[in-house]
Parts: C-alpha cells; sequence; structure tokens
C-alpha cells in the first residue's frame, strides 16, 4: 500500500440509528474484529451488534466494595474495642452491628471509587489524544453523525478492498483516517 | 384428528419462530410518550444544550448572580460572629440545645433528596423522563449538601477541631465513638455528598467532551483546555460507552441504598434517643418520603424558571411536570400518613410523656408551626389530584414553594417541640432563634443560588447523550422512543434490554 504506514484506518459516516446499526452487524458479520464506532449517544443494543461481551467494571466495583466493608471493620474494632476500649452501657467492646452504618457507607464510598476509577482504567482513559480527534469533521460525533471506524490493525484490513466494503454499507461519507 | 378450536388465521407453537409468529400476529406499536415534543433532531439538542453555556452571559444572570451573592455573604457574617464569639450567640439556651442549626441540616440535607432519586431510583425503574432533568438535579443534590454540611460543621463549636468528627489519629489519642448515630451521620453525610459528585461527575463527562469539542472549532483554547482536562479525553467510542453504561448503572445501583441510609441516618440522630417525640421506629421511612417530597419542591421550583427563561418546553414538558407533581403528591400523602400515625401510635402506646408530646405539638406554645407545617405538607400537596393544577405551571411553583416551606417547618416541629417540654416542666423553655441564626440560615439560600447559576452558566444543564438516546430517532429498530424496544435480532451476547 502506497499510505499504508500513515494510515490509521477507514471511517464511514451516518446520519440515521438504524442504518448505522445495520451497518454494525455488517463489519462484524464480515470478520473484522479492530473497529470502533463513535456514537453522539450510547446506542442500545449496540454492544452486541458489536461483537463486545459484558464490560468488566463491575469486578472493580465488586473489589472496591470489599475494601470498604474490610475497612469499616477494622478501624472501629481497632478504634472502638482495641486502642481505645470504652465501656458503653456495659456491651461488648466492639460488635458487628454497632459499627455497621460505618461499614455500610465505607462499602458504598470505595465501590463508587471503584466503579468510577474502574470505567477509567477499563477505557484505557485520560488519553487526550487519538487519529478520530485528527478527523476533520470530529465534531459531528459528539453532535448528530455515527462513526464507523475499521483500524488497520485488524488483519483483515486492505485499504482498497476496506473501502469497497465500507463504501456498500450505505454511509454518507467514507474517508482514510491518518494516522 | 377433528379440528376442535375454531378456525384462526393464525396458530402459536414453540416450533414456530418469533419473527415468524410476529409477522402473522403483526402486533400494533405501542404508543410511546415523546419525551422530546416537537419533532426535534439531535442537532437541536446539542445545540440547544451546549447553546446555554456558551452564549454571552445574559443581564438577568449577573443580576440574580451578584443577588444571590450578596445574600450569600449574610452566612459569612453569621458564621464569622459565631466563630469569633462561641456557638452562644445563636438562640440555643436549657433545655432547648439543638434549634435551627439542626432544622437547616435536615431542611438541606432533604433538599438533595430527590436529585438522587432522580439520577439513581428512576434510572433502575427505567423513569426515561428524567434524562432532561437528571443533571440539574444532581447539582441541587450537591449544592445543598454543601450548604447542609455548614451547620453540623459549626455547630461543634470550635470549627477548627471539626476534624476529630474523622476517625484520624489526634494528639488526644482517642477515637471517634463509633456507637452514637451522630457519628454515622458524619460517614453517611460525607459518603453521600462524595458519591453525589462522582456520579454527576461521570455524566458529565461525555457533554464535557462535547464543550471542548466545540470550544476547540470556535477558537477557544482556554475553554477548550478547561473543559478537555475534565473531560478526559473522552471521544464518544461505543468501546468506552460499553464500560461508561455500567458504570453508570452501577453507581445508580450504589447510590439508591446509599440515598436511602443517608435519611435513615440522619432520622436516627433523632430516633435513637429517649425523647418522646423523637423515640420513634416510624422516622427512618418518614424522613426519606419527606426529604423526597421536599427534594421534589425544589427541582420544580428551579426547573420552572429555568424551563421558561431558556424555552426548554420541549425537554421538560408537560409529561416531566406532571410526573413530578404525581411523585410529590405520593410523597406528601405518606409524610401526611406518618403525622397521623404518629398521634395514634402515641396514643395507643399508652405513654404519657409521648401522649403529651404530641398533644403539645398540636394544641401548645408551637402550635403555629404545627399548623404551618400541616397546612404546607398534608393539605397544598393534594391540590395535585387535579389536572388543571398541574398544567398551571404559576400555581405549580408556587404550591412547591409552599412545600418548601412546610418542610422546613416539619424538622423545626420536631426538632423544637420536642426539646421545650420535655419531662420536668420546671425545665420548660420557649426557644427563638437569635439574628446570626437567621443571617446564617437566610444566607444559605445565596450560596446555593450562586453556586447553582455558576452551574447553569458554565456547564450542561441537561445531559445531551441521554436525551438523544430516549427520542425516537435514536432507536437502532426504528421503533418510537426506543425505551421499551426489543430487537428482533440480537446478536451475540452483551445488549442489556
Amino acid at each position: 500500500m502506497a499510505h499504508a504506514q500513515d494510515t490509521y484506518g477507514i471511517l464511514a459516516e451516518f446520519s440515521e440509528t438504524p442504518a448505522f446499526y445495520e451497518a454494525v452487524g455488517k463489519v462484524k458479520d464480515a470478520g473484522y474484529k479492530n473497529f470502533d464506532c463513535f456514537t453522539p449517544f450510547p446506542v442500545h443494543g449496540l454492544d452486541g451488534q458489536m461483537g463486545l461481551g459484558r464490560s468488566k467494571v463491575p469486578i472493580f466495583t465488586a473489589i472496591g466494595g470489599v475494601t470498604g466493608f474490610c475497612t469499616g471493620t477494622l478501624i472501629t474494632w481497632y478504634m472502638n474495642g482495641l486502642d481505645y476500649p470504652l465501656i458503653v452501657g456495659g456491651k461488648p467492646f466492639w460488635s458487628p452491628i454497632f459499627p455497621f452504618p460505618i461499614m455500610y457507607e465505607l462499602t458504598i464510598l470505595l465501590a463508587a471509587f471503584g466503579t468510577l476509577f474502574g470505567m477509567f482504567a477499563m477505557n484505557l482513559l485520560p488519553r487526550h489524544n487519538h487519529p478520530v480527534f485528527e478527523y476533520e469533521d470530529y465534531i459531528k460525533c459528539g453532535d448528530d453523525t455515527f462513526f464507523l471506524v475499521i483500524e488497520k490493525a485488524d488483519p483483515q484490513f486492505d485499504l482498497e478492498q476496506t473501502k469497497a466494503f465500507v463504501e456498500s454499507l450505505g454511509s454518507n461519507k467514507v474517508e482514510v483516517l491518518k494516522a | 384428528m377433528p379440528e376442535i378450536a375454531p378456525e384462526l388465521p393464525f396458530t402459536a407453537s414453540d416450533a414456530e419462530s418469533r419473527e415468524k409468529l410476529l409477522a402473522k400476529v403483526k402486533p400494533v406499536e405501542a404508543p410511546r410518550r415523546e419525551l422530546v415534543t416537537g419533532d426535534k433532531d439531535f442537532h437541536w439538542v446539542t445545540e440547544k444544550v451546549c447553546g446555554i453555556p456558551e452564549s454571552k452571559t445574559p443581564r438577568w444572570w449577573w443580576i440574580m448572580f451578584c443577588v444571590a451573592a450578596c445574600m450569600a455573604t449574610f452566612t459569612l457574617a453569621g458564621l464569622t460572629w459565631l466563630v469569633s464569639s462561641g456557638v452562644g450567640v445563636w438562640g440555643l439556651a436549657n433545655p432547648v440545645n439543638w434549634g435551627w442549626a439542626i432544622v437547616n441540616f435536615v431542611f438541606w440535607i432533604g433538599i438533595g433528596h430527590a436529585g438522587t432519586l432522580i439520577s439513581a431510583i428512576l434510572c433502575l425503574l427505567r423513569q426515561k423522563w428524567r434524562v432532561s432533568i437528571n443533571r440539574a438535579a444532581e447539582a441541587m443534590t450537591i449544592f445543598a449538601v454543601v450548604c447542609a454540611g455548614i451547620f453540623p460543621l459549626f455547630h461543634v463549636g470550635r470549627v477548627w477541631f471539626a476534624w476529630w468528627l474523622f476517625p484520624l489519629p489526634n494528639a488526644n489519642w482517642i477515637w471517634p465513638q463509633f456507637r452514637s448515630p451522630l457519628e454515622w451521620d458524619v460517614f453517611a453525610v460525607s459518603t453521600y455528598g462524595t458519591v453525589s459528585v462522582l456520579f454527576w461527575y461521570m455524566g458529565l463527562i461525555p457533554d464535557l467532551g462535547t464543550m471542548r469539542d466545540r470550544a476547540l472549532k470556535a477558537g477557544k483554547l482556554i475553554k477548550a483546555w478547561a473543559y478537555g482536562v475534565f473531560a478526559m479525553g473522552w471521544r464518544q467510542s461505543n468501546r468506552h460507552w460499553r464500560n461508561y453504561e455500567m458504570a453508570y448503572l452501577l453507581l445508580a445501583g450504589l447510590s439508591t441504598p446509599l440515598v436511602l441510609s443517608v435519611h435513615t441516618i440522619v432520622s436516627f440522630d433523632f430516633a435513637a434517643s429517649q425523647l418522646p417525640g423523637w423515640h420513634t421506629t416510624i422516622f427512618p421511612p418518614y424522613f426519606v418520603a419527606g426529604a423526597i417530597f421536599s427534594g421534589f419542591g425544589m427541582v420544580l421550583t428551579l426547573m420552572l424558571p429555568l424551563r421558561a427563561v431558556y424555552g426548554l418546553h420541549n425537554l421538560i414538558t408537560q409529561y416531566h411536570i406532571d410526573c413530578m407533581c404525581k411523585i410529590i403528591l405520593a410523597t406528601g400523602s405518606m409524610v401526611g400518613y406518618a403525622y397521623m400515625m404518629e398521634f395514634f401510635i402515641a396514643w395507643y402506646g399508652a405513654n404519657p410523656y409521648e401522649g403529651f408530646a404530641f398533644i403539645n405539638r398540636a394544641l401548645g406554645q408551637y402550635a403555629w408551626s404545627y399548623y404551618i407545617m400541616v397546612g404546607c405538607n398534608v393539605i397544598s400537596p393534594h391540590l395535585f389530584w387535579f389536572k388543571a393544577v398541574r398544567e398551571n405551571t404559576a400555581l405549580v411553583w408556587i404550591i412547591c414553594g409552599f412545600v418548601n416551606v412546610g418542610m422546613w417547618f416539619e424538622r423545626f416541629v420536631i426538632t423544637v417541640t420536642s426539646l421545650a417540654n420535655d419531662f420536668l416542666p420546671s425545665s420548660w423553655g420557649y426557644y427563638s432563634p437569635t439574628i446570626v441564626d437567621i443571617f446564617t440560615f437566610f444566607g444559605t439560600f445565596g450560596l446555593f443560588s450562586v453556586l447553582f447559576l455558576l452551574f447553569v452558566r458554565f456547564l450542561p444543564m441537561m445531559p445531551m447523550g441521554e436525551i438523544k438516546a430516549v427520542m425516537k430517532q435514536g432507536d437502532a429498530h426504528g421503533h418510537g422512543t426506543g425505551t421499551q424496544a426489543v430487537p428482533h435480532d440480537v446478536h451475540g451476547k452483551g445488549g442489556h434490554h
């Protein structure tokens, strides 16, 4: 390929949600793996259409929640039961019942942090540069246009063939995206 | 075998595929309510929502901002007075040692609850109408928590020791006492504030990306940089949306038990004590219902003027107002029921002190505040049974004002009437706020307004992505608003419906 070195992929624009959705299904069925969609909003069912599995963010949430619960248990036990035991109403210095609100709130707090940072981690964000930002009409995918990008990194990628294939999908505009 | 069933144009059998069956039955498309009216397209939504912070600052904004900032200085004055003199400058005196500070704290925290209800609970319940109001309501939550936090923070007296509330090592080698509901409150409110900020911020990320790109295109580099830092390089990728949506759902799932726990724990501040009038098991659910009631009152108080000023009638439709009025009606009825049930239990429980506490509320020295509370909270929301009332925006706004006033008085009634006339008549007293109390509370409305005005001025007030997703053009299968549509052919897994 003449322009193989400075090519990131092929970008196709769509303006209608159903047509875009169909096109994405065809790209997946054609066997492409390294492709992405850029959409103004999360299109319902597009993950399945792209062949993406379930998100891994819940793992981070669970880790955060368990950490929070254990932290709540440990700090209340250490502070009220071990380091500075206080007799209140002749009750045991520590039990899992009275500090439960602390454990509960810390579970939620750290699970929420786990969720947000897990989302960033899974998305490899922050990353302020990306070839798609360089596309002249990039701004449209935050507005009303859907982009479908097949990356050069895909094993099936061939500039001429892939471009012809993408053009057959009913896109409004097909462009080669520079790396 | 003879045919027994009457001849039908179609038959259903398990062997038949869903598509074939649907082709035979030809189900009618269920009519779906349009959440964005006026036949608008995606571009209109972007322009409308981004246009507000991008346009020139309107004159009314500056006027409101100056008025609000002046109001906020009253809080500053009140707090300066307090810190330089001591908590004695408040109207607190034996036997009422918990006055306006706790009343204002519970009032503001309660306001916040509607924001979380809209963003979390209505998300789990798939109430799609929430999308156009959730961002502003969440902002309201955060600013209300800021206002609420001021009161307990300064009520500790020596505010520079407020950090002792947190389990941090200090020079006295002592730790917080985790048996106290007040300590639970520290954790509940600080978690609530933090998680609300996280949830709000995550919702903002895609829109901040759009604001960044638009600022860049307009050549406003500082703006683009400022939005861009917080947008984290969001690029609208669906591989990102997938994790984002999961995270959103999880945060909604985490915020739901959180918001219910916050006002529950706030109610424990009262209910875990032995004082008649406070020591009741109905407090947690009753406080949560009251919080949502007052919060929706505040959401409408804020959103109706914004809708008029910015012409958002296609995004906040009469349907949205109806829904919110009905929630006010439902929660207001719960609150009214709780008032009745408290009286019933006071009688049925046959405890003379509790019986007195409630009779005294209705007939004692604070009866005036009790009837303000009943008038505003029990009677006024029932006007929302009438469609004509719900459709009269000005009237809705006025009723919401009554709701806000009534809910402040509810907390006043609970706190002050119970304390002023306790077990020993020789120690009874009458509590009145001082000018410092009044200044501090009055100013928090200014602080809240300053923060809300800044939000309206600089951030997209509505989540554009979420709105576009519930528009009829946003459905991948061309089904109405696409909210309940089940795709006929789902390839692979992962699409949650």
